[in-house]
């Protein structure tokens, strides 16, 4: 401040009281806009006595204004809650990483309690020493660490018929993306010794979990040394009781069934078992009849997750961020093209990162609203060239009975009043 | 095989009866499959007592529960009917995920007796065998499953990878677009099979009531 204004009348406390005359002459609808709003006006409680001691929540849940970023199930869509489905709540998250908590299960006889100390992996087959290891034995494995995105083979599957359900949860919410720690199944089966399997290029190795159901599953030996791991960890600490504690596999880029929970048998073999949930499940009918066996690769998708059915625009016109996630089993995610129209014109999304191989990644297109409809499409597409199709170009392909494997680009049908909709377009 | 990673030495060597314990699979070739038999006959008694309460007394399904048989030349159809015996390639398939997981809620209580009795008695559920059929490790190759050579190896590199590449940006469809279905459910999911489609579904093969997930 310099030496002329002082004394001038031009003081802070002077101009604040300028200020606030200039908003009383904008008259009385003005005079609480004058006065301000009160949330800042007038000391409030939190600004005033104490919060809570860092003694109260050793382990914190959200605030409970989130109460709604939670997992949800339908309940009709199985016979029970034990063999089923829950959806992460994709349209309220942001970024990547998805909190464990409320990460999307899928059980096939429910979510098993497997202490540390019982936990047992073993190595058979064709390997020189069958070997049994403990958990603790587990952490002594030089460790990676990485993170992958877990798409259920059959996320958007009720979608095959037509829009079904209104929510980019319920459509899109049974994925979830997690840094995971853990060892590679590489160095788990060298451990074993695989000189007795001879040539492993046709050999196969064979996982299943502790629970009841099992969810057997044979892997080529090509993918198992390539880039599977045994995790023990995800987003920092122990999985989760539902998502396999103490150990799951981490297939990357593969169909979620095969990402074995409670890992408890790895076998190596020269020959696929052809498993329940590789036979009668995870398998995709054809509109002849045929069924393709062994689609294991997730292809590149994406949808918008906000705005969507249940996250409408309330602010009215003007500025709209509209986000969402894209993700490819067979690769890194390289552009993701939004449309407003319906798929009559495209452009380009902004990635929050670069695309990371089988992962989710973030996109954003930052638009001016002018309050007219939208139908709002994304379109991934990932490092292979690959571009995400329509629901009509799969349809092409597949008919309508693979259950599985439904990647189509989504709709969104955005009305004047912000409010959004699953539909299908021409 | 490549060159292996020096060995840390962890673990111990499984013995041979805890890999006996775990190590269950049955091939479609039928190795792997333990001693034993089981008659249709045997076979629909342990069915009625462990089984018939969710799948139904002919395996045909109770309720929302699956259906072991029937759907016979259903698979091109617009809503097939997948059992055992319209469905499954492999017998194999059948005694390992019963013996291993059913009863559900009491699984690896059935002996391997009783599991091969109860694989006898879907097959005569599906009409695959008569009802003196006596199923065991010797006679379990003699049964085919008719849709066997009903599955294919993913071929999606060859029938939608290359097609699949179509980056438009402008001009992409003529006019403007129309919406075609629109969502049977437009609230709450959990308000069921009882809400109110909000609109027809105009395709032709378009559900306007939802299909059934298979998770």
């Amino acid at each position: 401040m310099s030496t002329e204004t002082k004394g001038t009348g031009t003081s802070r406390r002077g101009f604040l009281k300028g200020a606030a005359a200039t908003g009383a002459a904008l008259g009385a609808a003005g005079a609480a806009r004058a006065e301000g709003d009160p949330l800042i006006t007038e000391v409030q409680e939190w600004a005033s006595g104490l919060g809570e001691g860092v003694d109260a929540t050793p382990y914190g849940m959200p605030i409970e204004f989130e109460g709604d970023v939670v997992r949800r199930n339908v309940e009709w869509l199985t016979a029970d809650t034990i063999s089923s489905i829950n959806f992460t709540p994709i349209h309220a998250l942001d970024g990547t990483i998805t909190p464990q908590g409320c990460a999307f299960e899928r059980h096939h006889s429910g979510a098993i309690t497997l202490k540390k100390e019982d936990y047992r992996l073993m190595i058979n087959g064709l390997v020189d020493t069958p070997l049994v290891f403990t958990y603790d034995d587990l952490e002594r494995f030089p460790r990676a660490q990485q993170t992958f995105f877990l798409e259920c083979a059959a996320n958007t599957g009720m979608e095959w018929a037509g829009s079904q359900l209104n929510g980019a949860q319920y459509t899109h919410g049974m994925i979830h993306n997690m840094e995971y720690t853990g060892v590679t199944l590489r160095t788990l089966l060298e451990e074993a010794g695989l000189d007795a399997a001879g040539d492993l290029k046709d050999k196969w190795v064979y996982v299943e979990g502790a629970d009841a159901s099992s969810n057997g599953r044979s892997i080529p030996m090509e993918k198992a040394l390539d880039d599977c791991m045994v995790a023990f960890k995800a987003n920092g600490e122990a999985l989760r009781m539902e998502h396999g504690y103490p150990v799951r596999l981490v297939v990357p880029g593969w169909e979620g069934n095969m990402w074995v929970k409670w890992l408890r048998r790895i076998e190596v073999m020269d020959k696929p078992v052809e498993s329940r949930e590789e036979t009668s499940k995870y398998t995709d009918t054809l509109e002849d009849g045929t069924s393709r066996k062994w689609t294991w690769a997730m292809d590149a998708k994406s949808v918008v997750t906000s705005p969507s059915p249940q996250m409408p625009i309330k602010h009215g016109k003007g500025p709209l961020v509209i986000t969402g996630l894209a993700w490819s089993g067979r690769g890194a995610i390289t552009a993701v093209d939004v449309s407003l129209d319906g798929g009559v014109t495209w452009q380009e999304a902004r990635l929050a990162e670069p695309g990371k191989p089988m992962a989710l990644t973030r996109f954003y297109l930052d638009i001016n609203w002018d309050g007219s409809e939208m139908f709002l499409q994304s379109r991934a597409m990932d490092d292979t060239g690959y571009v995400q199709p329509t629901k009509a170009q799969l349809r092409e392909v597949r008919g309508l009975n693979s259950i599985y494997h439904n990647n189509c680009i989504q709709t969104w049908h955005v009305n004047a009043n912000g409010e959004a909709n699953n539909v299908e377009v021409s | 095989a490549p060159a292996m990673a020096e060995k840390l030495g962890l673990g111990r060597t499984a013995t041979d009866s805890e890999i006996a314990a775990w190590n269950l699979d049955v091939f479609p070739d039928g190795s792997n499959l333990p001693a034993g038999k089981g008659d249709v006959w045997t076979g629909e008694e342990v069915f009625a007592e462990a089984c018939a309460v969710c799948h139904g007394e002919f395996a045909e399904g109770a309720g929302n529960w699956p259906k072991l048989a029937g759907g016979a030349d259903t698979l091109d159809h617009e809503d097939p009917l997948k059992t055992v015996g319209s469905y499954w390639p492999y017998l194999s398939t059948t005694f390992d995920y019963v013996r291993r997981s059913m009863p559900f809620g009491a699984a690896g209580t059935l002996s391997d007796d009783d599991t091969y009795a109860i694989v006898a008695y879907i097959l005569y559920s599906n009409d695959l065998v008569d009802d003196d059929f006596v199923l065991s490790k010797e006679t379990f190759l003699d049964v085919e499953l008719p849709n066997a050579e009903g599955f294919i190896v993913d071929d999606r590199a060859e029938t939608e990878y290359g097609s699949f590449t179509n980056r438009c940006m402008s001009d992409c469809k003529p006019g403007t677009v129309e919406v075609i279905t629109t969502v049977v459910f437009p609230g709450d999911p959990n308000s069921g099979f009882d809400a109110t489609p909000i609109s027809q579904a105009v395709m032709g093969t378009a559900a306007a009531t939802p299909a059934e997930a298979e998770v």
